[in-house]
């Protein structure tokens, strides 16, 4: 069932999209790579590795320390594409910005941060089923110390959040809810906003962790109106090590500093320090400039393919691939909610998700395989891991074709 | 050969489809269960040694990838009238070539233990191929104590 026509991405071919990231034309044991690991990190565009590249070879220098050109420069430059990301999310102002080296070390700063300041003993932190181990782990970590409780909302049997526990789970002892905007298994998109409302009526803090959605849709936090939100780069054409914390400022402004050091002191004398303002009190040591560069580049790149035509396109995959894999024997594909991003998590039959993978990595096809960092949800679904493929808007019909055709083979090889 | 088929061979695929001395071990308490975290492989064995000190028979209960199942299988065949001491040396032999502490090549003396040769240019499958070898070592006494 090949698609003979040429597919579109707005205005352009998702062929001519391909041509701009060099890695798209790799061979994979003999075969085209299929890269459908999209959901662990995306590949990276050429304009965002000239970026980078750039920045070394013509502007490199330290920032908001030096006064030569090459200083100003960079200290303008990675100031700039704060801007950027603060137009990208809606923020009302560039201090909501905090760089970070991704969602996880976001997360992590605002479990300790708010943390420890607002957090006492025998408050609830509130979170999901689906969440991520690292919108988890940090909580453990601070529950622990502040003697807390960790709660979760339930999952219904489709893989949505189930918004009757949450009416009931959201006592006056709530302090903050941390959800997922998009589920990274089940590919769930969450009703952030609905439950931000609810929460703020409890007079409860909401983090969203947003890894899985700013990279596939414009995400709005002026109107999600969410205390928190944390994202990384690199699964949205950036380069690794290069994040985002959002925060409300009056909500940043009442936090301590996480990290001491250079950048995020406003005065030092031996015995004390004074912070610095905002963001840069949570910025402390030389930041990750050519990432924040990166960073930058890509936010340009998205918006001149516009996020609608990616949004549209990926959830044109989605549905293919759904209905592709439909007459696969013994598939089982997890989630089955109306509101999804472009995740497909799945077994074939009783062979284990590694060997599918093997298999699949055979015939050049990329996808994850394994718990995906969220074992607690493995463990509610009864099942060790699974492999899980997911598209990004330079995703192809005839790759989810080979991913099909592959499937089939699998099944056979290991039977 | 290419790696995959390297790492499929047909004795390991045949050993993964029809697993030797695998049973149902519910005598064997959860706390004995050995576990891969990474991939939610987990296994249980049961090592009967008889009068003479020697390994009467080992047998497995589990779930785990091809690789995993078949090392396990394999073990349970090789290790078999071997001594205790003899084992252990065996499975830390194994151990040690696939993880590079010692040459690849040592595999080929072990019978058809050298199917699993071509995990070692796996490193993620490693584990697999010797999640089984571990829970042996750690069901055995440590060595200079005395077995009940």
């Amino acid at each position: 069932m090949a698609i003979a026509k040429v597919a579109y991405m707005g205005a352009r071919t998702v062929e001519d999209v391909r041509e701009d990231f060099p890695i798209l034309d790799r061979m994979v044991h003999g075969k085209p790579l299929a890269y459908l690991d999209n959901a662990a990190t995306s590949q990276k565009p050429r304009v965002v590795l000239d970026a980078v590249r750039v920045y070394y070879e013509r502007g490199n220098a330290n920032v908001h320390r030096a006064l030569h050109a090459l200083g100003e420069e960079a200290t303008a430059a990675f100031e700039h594409n704060r801007a950027k990301v603060q137009r990208l999310l809606n923020a009302r102002s560039r201090q909501e910005i905090i760089f970070t080296r991704g969602t996880t070390e976001a997360i992590n700063l605002v479990a300790s941060s708010w943390g420890d300041k607002f957090l006492r003993k025998g408050d609830v932190v509130l979170l999901t089923d689906m969440e991520h181990h690292s919108n988890l782990v940090p909580w453990q970590l601070v529950c622990a110390r502040k003697g807390c409780n960790l709660e979760f909302i339930p999952i219904t049997p489709e893989g949505g959040l189930d918004m009757q526990a949450v009416e009931r789970l959201l006592t006056e002892k709530v302090r903050i809810v941390a959800l997922t905007h998009v589920s990274n298994v089940l590919g769930t998109i969450n009703a952030v906003k609905i439950i931000t409302d609810m929460a703020h009526t409890r007079g409860a803090r909401v983090l969203v962790d947003a890894a899985q959605s700013v990279p596939h849709f414009r995400v709005d936090v002026t109107e999600i109106d969410c205390d928190f939100l944390a994202f990384s780069g690199h699964k949205m054409c950036a380069p690794m090590g290069i994040g985002v914390l959002y925060g409300k400022e009056q909500v940043l402004e009442q936090m301590p500093p996480w990290m001491g050091g250079g950048e995020m002191i406003s005065s030092v004398t031996q015995e004390k320090s004074t912070w610095n303002e905002l963001p840069y009190k949570f910025e402390a040591g030389t930041p990750n400039v050519e990432g924040a560069i990166g960073l930058g580049a890509a936010i340009d790149y998205l918006h001149g393919l516009e996020f609608s035509t990616i949004e549209t396109w990926e959830a044109e995959l989605t549905r293919y691939a759904l209905m592709r894999l439909q007459d696969i024997p013994h598939l089982a594909i997890y989630g089955a909610v109306e509101r999804r991003g472009s995740v497909i998590s799945f077994n074939l039959g009783s062979i284990h998700a590694h060997d599918v993978a093997q298999y699949l990595d055979k015939e050049g096809i990329a996808v994850r395989a394994g718990h995906h960092c969220a074992q607690p949800l493995m463990k509610l679904l009864g099942i060790p891991g699974t492999a899980r493929a997911s598209f990004s808007f330079y995703n192809t019909f005839s790759e989810i074709d080979r991913l099909h055709d592959a499937l089939l083979a699998a099944a056979e090889f290991y039977a | 050969m290419n790696p995959f088929d390297d790492l499929y061979q047909e004795i390991v695929l045949d050993h993964y489809r029809s697993p030797r001395n695998k049973a149902r071990l519910d005598n064997v308490p959860e706390s004995m269960v050995h576990e891969n975290p990474s991939c939610g492989d987990s296994i249980k064995l049961e090592v009967t040694v008889d009068d003479a000190g020697k390994l009467a028979g080992v047998r497995f209960d589990g779930r785990g990838c091809a690789i995993s199942t078949a090392s396990a299988s394999l073990m349970t065949e090789r290790l078999k009238g071997l001594t205790v001491e003899e084992a252990r040396a065996m499975a830390n032999r194994f151990i040690r070539s696939l993880r590079g502490d010692d040459p690849v090549e040592t595999l080929d003396d072990m019978g058809d233990l050298v199917a699993f040769k071509g995990v070692a240019q796996f490193p993620v499958r490693v584990k697999c191929a010797t999640l089984a070898w571990h829970a042996f070592l750690l069901s055995l006494p440590q060595p200079g104590a005395s077995a009940a």
